[in-house]
């Protein structure tokens, strides 16, 4: 037995790979202009040292606390609602781009039918459109739209969370076995009641664990989308930030890093008790 | 003396005792199979050896060094000419054959040869070669997932003798193999040591394996050394006094699949 | 006494998003009445016709090539940076560095990238710059803590193999663990780019450059037709990293 080469087959591939990376590094940090020295200069002389000493102390006067609370409260209350909103939109799209309804794939061993197919391709493209664009760019359409305030950020979540909701829902719906629905639809019940028996048992727990991680989202994007004017705990620190109150930021980052805590340990008791 | 035990206990943390009162010597160039039944602290004995585990109490002595007086880095030394061929092989799913047979000489090539290897595998044709002793040559790119619990116990075998250690120790090398198999990679350990002057040690389940391939017979049960001496000189009756009572054995634990999460966006 | 809690909590959140909806005051009717959707279409109506002559679609290109660059650059920073945090995060060098590690990833991750975004503004000034520093810093975080999971979940063995042999820690853990752990790192990895060309996206609005900082622009001159470009183009990205990373996935995460 000859044993010709002594080369490793994967060499050329990972030579022309990192070729390829090299190649696409040095424009992108042209591009990016990256510079991480300016991390090093964060001493007190810079801008941002000079306004990183102002945020202590912390503003705790009477008014601003009250307000902090409001702010606060207003930014659970974009998110709750938002989400619910979405929840309306992103049910039935998700059962509608998913197969898990489809007829024709219960009697054909899991193959859908054409009009099927054209029914749910749109369906799936929406989805997508209303997920890919950033949620932010949607907050800034429609503070331009209903002016602003936190009716922009709920309509804003609503439309983005359906988007992601919707294509998550319809990607748990079909990753289950699909022969019991399959079953019951053969037998001769309604989609919906095959549905409702057939899958939903099996995937109600990741649905439930999913919407509740998106509901922890949608309170950090509420004070993301604040920034641009959609209300609630954002909105105030964009302000006090144009304002260079530094202690009212710190407190308002303080108040943002206790909410992200407070609706994470909320989130795991309720996905702990629900699934 | 290249292997010395004087009255070794090894207690294990859960507070199993697996070796009691062992007393063993084993000089340079000797071929030895360690035979009992599941559970009599074959690998534990093959694990002290290779200075993997410290004696509870007692004395070992590797290789004329007593391994546990050396500093850390003296027994890395120490550790790189003693070769263990392990149970279940300690293969990453996604690493090629080639990389893991060149692993074997970590022990021996400095930091800088050692992480050029992994990008680009220096020493193609020592790999085939080890490889090649066992049959497995044409495997030489494959990754280690790909391979049958036989293939990848060959590759084990063939990553310990591209070490090429002065004490050469066997887990249970051939657990995975069809009984032809088994014994031709026996076969192929045994000129290995014997070429080399190297000390093999390998622990087995099948009895007739080791009374055909190795001139000395260590029998082991609960912890204990019941009889040590010739091949020939092994008896059926000593055979059913290390056997009594024998549960079924158990098969070698299958390499574990990778699994990736995937977060849902 | 668990299945009274469970409608008792269900029963609990559809007050709370009943309260929310009463505590906005919003005006539910209001929004969805004849007039109000008649506004909002008109004004939707104007970004439909987008503006591609030659001259902006250069631009265009310029920016989107920046807000790639920003989320590709920012991402890798924040992997090589949360791998070296993650060692001690995994309690690889005792107990102390596992906690600091831990304390420095959670606070990193807890700022959003927008505000990490404002804060790189004045450090680094208006651009590019201060967006791939927040998100590098943001990711860092979220990167360092699931690499230090995935890193505590890996089977030891092979890495106790090489140390058996006499190799060192670093060549244990190259020739050993990283193996296992790469394609858990790539998608990891992959995620949170789809996740951060969105945020670049988005890091424009406070002056970090790209197309984000463009559709700002336009928004707040009223060029709803130059606006809507934009916005085709942030969609072409996104569904392109998208396949980029899913492609991907599927060439060197599936075993």
């Amino acid at each position: 037995m000859l044993t010709a080469d002594t080369r490793d087959p994967a060499a050329l591939p990972r030579l022309l790979l990192t070729l390829l990376a090299i190649a696409l590094l040095w424009p992108g940090i042209q591009l990016s202009e990256l510079d991480l020295g300016v991390l090093l200069h964060a001493d007190s002389q810079s801008e941002m040292g000079r306004f990183v000493s102002t945020f202590w102390p912390p503003a705790h006067d009477q008014d601003f606390l009250q307000l902090l609370l409001k702010a606060t409260l207003q930014t659970l209350a974009i998110a709750t609602a938002g989400m619910a909103l979405a929840l309306v939109l992103a049910v039935p799209a998700g059962l509608l781009a998913s197969r898990a309804l489809s007829l024709s794939a219960a009697s054909h061993g899991g193959r859908t039918s054409l009009l099927g197919r054209l029914l749910r391709w749109p369906v799936r493209g929406l989805l997508i459109f209303l997920r890919s664009v950033p949620e932010i760019v949607w907050a800034l359409l429609f503070v331009r739209a209903v002016g602003l305030g936190p009716a922009a950020g709920v309509l804003a979540i609503a439309i983005t969370y359906s988007g992601m909701l919707g294509k998550v829902y319809a990607e748990i719906f079909e990753s289950t076995d699909q022969r019991p629905a399959h079953a019951l639809l053969q037998a001769g019940s309604g989609r919906l009641a095959s549905f409702a028996y057939g899958v939903l048992p099996n995937v109600a727990a990741e649905l439930l664990s999913y919407t509740v991680y998106r509901w922890e989202c949608a309170i950090r994007a509420s004070v993301v989308m604040g920034f641009v004017g959609a209300g609630g705990l954002g909105q105030q620190i964009d302000l006090s930030i144009r304002m260079f109150a530094g202690g009212e930021v710190a407190s308002m980052l303080l108040t943002f890093l206790l909410l992200v805590l407070g609706a994470d340990q909320l989130s795991r008791l309720l996905r702990w008790r629900l699934t | 003396m290249t292997l010395s035990l004087k009255q070794v206990f090894l207690h294990h943390a859960n507070g199993v005792e697996a070796l009691r009162g062992v007393d063993l010597q084993i000089n340079s160039g000797e071929q030895v199979a360690i035979i009992g039944p599941s559970g009599a602290g074959k690998s534990s004995l093959l694990n002290l050896l290779a200075t993997a585990i410290r004696p509870s109490s007692g004395d070992i002595e590797v290789l004329g060094q007593r391994a546990w007086h050396l500093s850390a880095r003296q027994r890395q030394r120490l550790r790189a000419k003693i070769g263990l061929v392990h149970q279940a092989p300690p293969l990453p799913p996604r690493q090629r054959v080639v990389t893991a047979v060149l692993a074997g000489k970590l022990g021996q090539w400095s930091l800088g040869k050692s992480l050029i290897n992994l990008l680009y595998p220096l020493d193609i044709p020592g790999a085939r070669a080890a490889l090649a002793r066992l049959d497995l040559a044409e495997k030489l790119f494959s990754q280690c997932q790909q391979l049958s619990g036989g293939q990848l116990q060959r590759v084990g075998i063939a990553r310990v003798l591209y070490q090429a250690p002065e004490v050469l120790l066997a887990d249970e090398p051939v657990s995975a193999m069809d009984p032809v198999l088994a014994g031709h990679t026996l076969t192929v350990l045994s000129r290995h040591a014997r070429e080399h002057n190297v000390t093999l040690v390998a622990s087995l389940h099948a009895v007739e394996l080791a009374l055909a391939h190795f001139p000395r017979i260590i029998g082991l049960r609960e912890g204990q050394i019941l009889f040590d001496c010739p091949s020939d000189q092994v008896s059926h009756d000593m055979l059913d006094t290390l056997y009594a009572n024998e549960q079924l054995q158990s098969p070698a634990p299958a390499m574990t699949p990778l699994i990736v999460q995937i977060p849902r966006c | 006494m668990k299945r009274l809690i469970n409608p008792l909590l269900i029963l609990a959140i559809v007050a709370a998003v009943i309260a929310s909806f009463a505590y906005l005051g919003l005006d539910l009717e209001e929004l969805g009445s004849a007039t109000s959707l008649k506004q909002m279409g008109s004004y939707v109506g104007r970004f439909l016709s987008p503006d591609f002559s030659a001259g902006y679609l250069n631009a265009i290109l310029h920016g989107a090539m920046e807000t790639l660059a920003m989320s590709a650059l920012g991402t890798l920073l924040a992997a090589v940076l949360g791998l070296l945090l993650a060692l001690p995060a995994a309690g690889r060098f005792g107990w102390f560095f596992q906690s600091a590690a831990r304390l420095l990833l959670n606070g990193l991750r807890a700022i959003p990238e927008l505000v990490w975004a404002a804060l790189m503004v004045f450090a680094a000034g208006l651009g590019p710059n201060a967006g791939t520093l927040a998100l590098a810093l943001h990711t860092t975080g979220v990167l360092g803590r699931l690499f230090a999971e995935a890193l505590e979940n890996t089977p030891p063995e092979p890495a106790e193999a090489i140390r058996l042999q006499g190799g060192n820690p670093v060549l244990a853990f190259c020739y050993g663990t990283l193996p296992n752990l790469a394609p858990q790192l790539l998608a990891y990895c992959l995620y949170r780019w789809e996740n951060n060309i969105r945020m670049a996206s988005v890091l424009g609005f406070v002056g970090a450059g790209g197309l984000g900082q463009m559709l700002y622009v336009s928004l707040s001159l009223f060029q709803e037709a130059q606006a809507g470009t934009v916005i085709l183009a942030m969609l072409v990205l996104v569904l392109g990293v998208d396949s980029l990373s899913a492609w991907s996935r599927g060439r060197w995460v599936k075993a």
